[in-house]
Parts: structure tokens; C-alpha cells; sequence
């Protein structure tokens, strides 16, 4: 791997890259925790409501 | 097999979470080679030293701040014309990553300003008109935020969006007006035309490349989050009415 | 839809916080810049076209969030709705009302801001026409901003981070006529810009604010 020499531009560079891959990092890690604690919350409601259901069906049943 | 079919949520689903995966590799592979390439194999340009480098990142997160915009303009009418909740929640979902792609483009600019004009922050016409688009998105991400009713806020929201885009093209040209008397000449040259050269320019159309991989893969993500809330807020409205 | 112009104006000088209080607060701007800035003449006299249009902006935020706010609360709001008067002309009206209530009274008193400010002679008339007709435009989106955010209890803060980028244009222009004017510049361009702008939001913002007001009372 060729080491670079930035000279005198070093800091605009490296801050440039490092600012951005950490803003979508960011973005990226807080997509994807959005989205498994979605999954999470619908399979429960779903969950929740398969058990109302069968409770209801139980019920009539007597 | 029309367009239209996604707008089904379900085959919506179906599909982007077939895609996904293709997208999600594709924007990492992309991004690596594009970045990696452009960082450590590229030399550096005769006037502007080392901080050409920026451009692999500045010049793909700028086109996508726009074009995140058009397409939220699109799905926001389209949302108006047909009513597909799915394409309301894509325009919702690409609203934060619009954001991102606005605050990487601005923070870059800056940071590659600074050699350049000897300043952390400079007026230039289009940093300015990028920090003006920061503030549309942050309205209307915080304007979907501040509606209960989920079908009221993507009304309200693609309304916004339609007046947001005259005014920010209106306010494109009156930025350019402005900022004609302070920095003549002095804006950063990004046309593609000026980096003719192919040992710059084909790591910057990987690296764009990468960059909208990375949208598509993101935007699809959220949607379905997005999706799947509607879903969660049926069920729970169902419960609560049982 | 002039019956339900001069019940807003009525309104409006009944609850006193009419013409008072953009005015006021159009004063007080004016006042703080130069505690804030330092009173030297040329650097107020250099930055008054900006601080007469940012305060002019500021001033006619302050009354849009109760635009719309009373007729909604007592249903009046629905009853328009389903008047045979369009949306689009109530929406007209209102924003006439609050033009009326802020944007002439500042236009009116922007010399007397002009002279604490240090605006040079030559800046006067531009200002003044600047002012004139760049509020309405103010006011039509002002007007957009208040039915997007009717329905909302606290929607103030919201309004304002809705509304004051809508803004930029006309502030980017009206302030460059009067800075052009100011030096003798012709400033005519920009003050056909402006009222471009003026035209075009007048004409066709009340569609959109009627669709919004339509929107929020499903």
C-alpha cells in the first residue's frame, strides 16, 4: 500500500473522510437498530394478538 | 409487470427484501474501492495538493442531496396523485439520508474551503445554497414528526415538499444573485469537465456509484421499518378498539 | 371574502395584538442591532438594508400562529370549509388581513427604522418599495406555514422552522435592492425579482394553503 503523503493539506483531508464515514456510520447503525427494534415490536403486537384471539375463541368455545 | 405492482406493501416486502442484500454488498464493495482507490492511488492535482482527495466524497454526497430531494419530490406526488402509502413512506424514509448527504457535502466543502480561502466557512454561493436545503430537510423531517395522523402528516408533508422545491430552486438562483459581489471567481470548481482526467475520474464514478448503492440500500430499509410501523399501529389500533 | 377580510382586521385590532405588536417588535429589532453591533456609523449604515428585512421577517412570523388558530378552535374553521366561498379565497383573505396588520404598518414605518439604522438618503424610497412589495409575499407564505400547522397545539416553533427558509428569497432580494439603492446603484432588477416573487406567491400559495387547511380537517 503506497503511503501518502497529504503535505500541508493533511488535517482537511483526513477530517474530510473521517467526518463523513462517521456521519454515515451513524446513519447506517441507526437504520438498522430502527429496523430490528420495528421487527421486534411487531412480532410482539402480532404475538399479542394471536393470543387475544385464541383467548376469544376459548371463550366462546364455553 | 407495471411499476405500480409496488406499490403494494406487501409485494413491496417481498421484493426490496430481495434486493436488499445486492444493494447493501454493492454499496460496501463500491464505496471500498471507490474511497480506497481514490485515497491511496490517485495522485494530487497541481494547484489544489492533497485535498482533491475530498472529492470522492463530496462530490457523490452533493449529487445525492439533490437527487434525494427530486425523488422525495416524485414519491410525494405520486403519493398526491395515487394515494400508495408506499411511495408517501419512501419519501418519509429518504428524508434522513437526504439530511446526512446534506451535512457530509457541507462539512466536506468546508473542510476543503479552508486550504482554499484560508476561512473554516465561507459564504460561497454553494455551500449556502446547500446549507438552505439543510433547512428544508430538517422542516420536513420535524413537520412528519409533529402530525398524529399518519395519512394527514404524508398530506401535509408531500404539500411541503412541492412549495419546498419551488422555493429552494428560487432560492438557488437568489443565492447565486447574492453572493455575486464577495467571492468572484472563487468557487470550488467541481464540473466533471475541469477533472477530465480518467486517473480521477473513474474512482469518483465508483465511488458515486457506491454512494447511490448505499441510498438505495438504505432508502429500502427504512421503508420497510416504515411499513411494518403502519402495520404495528393497525394492530395496536385493532387492540385498543377490542 | 371581503365580509371575512374586515372581520379579521376587526379581530385583529380588537385583540390588540394587531398593529401593535409587529410593530413593536419591528422597533425593538431595530434597537438591539446597533446595542449588539456597536454604534458606529458606517457599520450600521452598511448592514441597515439587512436589519430592516430580517426584523421586517421576524415581525410578520409573530402573528401567523394565530392565523388561523381562533377560527379553528371554535369550529368556525369547518364552517368556512363548507361554505361556498372557496378555501382559496378565505386563504386570500387571511393573508390581506395580516398584510394589513404587518406588513403595511412596517412598510410605513420603515424610514423612521431607516434613520436609527443610518441608512443612507439615497436608500429611503428603495426601501420603502422594497418593503411594500415584498410583505405580501411574506404573508402569502406566512399564510401557507399557519394552515400546514393549524392543526397543531404548540405549532409555533414549527411554523417559524417551516416558514423563514421560505423566506430567503425575498429576503435576498428586498435587502439588495435597498443596498443597491443606498449606494445610487439602479436597483430596479432586483425590485422586479422581488415583486416577481410577490406575484407568484400571492397567485398561487392560497392553493396550496387551501389544500393544506382541507388536509388537516378530515
Amino acid at each position: 500500500m503506497t503511503m501518502v503523503d497529504l503535505g500541508k493539506y493533511a488535517v482537511p483531508v483526513i477530517g474530510s473522510y473521517v467526518a463523513s464515514l462517521a456521519l454515515l456510520a451513524a446513519l447506517v447503525g441507526l437504520t438498522v437498530w430502527q429496523g430490528a427494534r420495528m421487527v421486534r415490536a411487531l412480532r410482539q403486537a402480532e404475538a399479542d394478538a394471536e393470543a387475544a384471539a385464541q383467548a376469544t375463541e376459548t371463550d366462546h368455545a364455553h | 409487470m407495471s411499476l405500480w405492482e409496488y406499490a403494494n406493501p406487501k409485494k413491496f416486502m417481498e421484493t426490496s427484501g430481495r434486493i436488499l442484500p445486492w444493494a447493501s454488498g454493492l454499496a460496501a464493495v463500491a464505496l471500498c474501492v471507490g474511497l480506497v482507490w481514490g485515497f491511496f492511488f490517485t495522485p494530487d492535482d497541481y494547484r489544489q495538493g492533497s485535498t482533491v482527495k475530498i472529492i470522492y466524497i463530496h462530490v457523490p454526497s452533493a449529487m445525492m442531496a439533490i437527487n434525494i430531494w427530486v425523488m422525495m419530490l416524485v414519491t410525494s406526488l405520486i403519493w398526491l396523485v395515487r394515494r400508495h402509502h408506499v411511495s408517501a413512506l419512501a419519501a418519509k424514509a429518504a428524508a434522513p439520508i437526504g439530511l446526512t448527504m446534506t451535512l457530509i457535502a457541507l462539512a466536506t466543502g468546508a473542510l476543503w474551503g479552508q486550504p482554499m480561502w484560508g476561512t473554516w466557512w465561507a459564504w460561497d454561493p454553494r455551500l449556502t445554497s446547500f446549507l438552505i436545503l439543510c433547512l428544508f430537510y430538517l422542516g420536513y423531517m420535524a413537520l412528519w414528526q409533529a402530525i398524529d395522523n399518519p395519512d394527514t402528516a404524508a398530506d401535509l408533508t408531500a404539500v411541503l415538499c412541492l412549495v419546498g422545491s419551488v422555493f429552494a430552486l428560487l432560492s438557488r438562483y437568489a443565492v447565486n444573485f447574492w453572493s455575486q459581489g464577495l467571492h468572484q471567481g472563487a468557487s470550488l470548481s467541481l464540473d466533471k469537465k475541469e477533472n477530465v482526467s480518467d486517473v480521477f475520474y473513474f474512482p469518483l464514478l465508483v465511488s458515486i456509484a457506491g454512494f447511490v448503492a448505499l441510498f438505495v440500500a438504505l432508502m429500502l430499509l427504512r421503508t420497510r421499518t416504515e411499513i411494518r410501523g403502519r402495520r404495528l399501529r393497525a394492530l395496536m389500533a385493532r387492540q385498543r378498539g377490542a | 371574502m371581503t365580509a371575512l377580510f374586515w372581520r379579521d382586521l376587526r379581530l385583529a385590532l380588537r385583540a390588540g395584538g394587531g398593529f401593535g405588536l409587529g410593530l413593536a417588535f419591528f422597533f425593538i429589532v431595530a434597537v438591539l442591532v446597533p446595542l449588539g453591533v456597536g454604534p458606529e456609523p458606517t457599520t450600521l449604515a452598511r448592514i441597515a438594508p439587512g436589519i430592516c428585512w430580517v426584523a421586517a421577517l421576524l415581525a410578520s412570523l409573530l402573528s401567523l400562529d394565530r392565523l388561523f388558530a381562533l377560527d379553528q378552535e371554535d369550529g368556525s374553521l369547518d364552517l368556512l370549509a363548507t361554505a361556498p366561498l372557496p378555501l382559496e379565497s378565505v386563504a386570500t383573505a387571511k393573508t390581506a388581513a395580516h398584510w394589513v396588520t404587518t406588513g403595511l404598518p412596517l412598510t410605513l414605518a420603515s424610514p423612521v427604522v431607516a434613520m436609527l439604522l443610518n441608512l443612507p438618503a439615497a436608500g429611503y424610497p428603495w426601501l420603502v418599495a422594497a418593503l411594500f412589495l415584498g410583505t405580501p409575499a411574506l404573508s402569502a407564505i406566512g399564510t401557507f406555514g399557519a394552515a400546514l400547522t393549524v392543526g397543531l397545539k404548540r405549532g409555533g416553533l414549527l411554523l417559524s422552522l417551516l416558514v423563514l427558509p421560505l423566506y430567503i428569497p425575498t429576503l435576498i432580494f428586498g435587502a439588495e435592492v435597498v443596498r443597491r439603492g443606498a449606494v445610487g446603484m439602479t436597483a430596479t432588477p432586483p425590485l422586479i425579482l422581488l415583486a416577481g416573487i410577490t406575484a407568484g406567491a400571492i397567485g398561487l400559495l392560497p392553493f396550496a394553503s387551501a389544500a393544506a387547511l382541507r388536509m388537516n380537517l378530515r
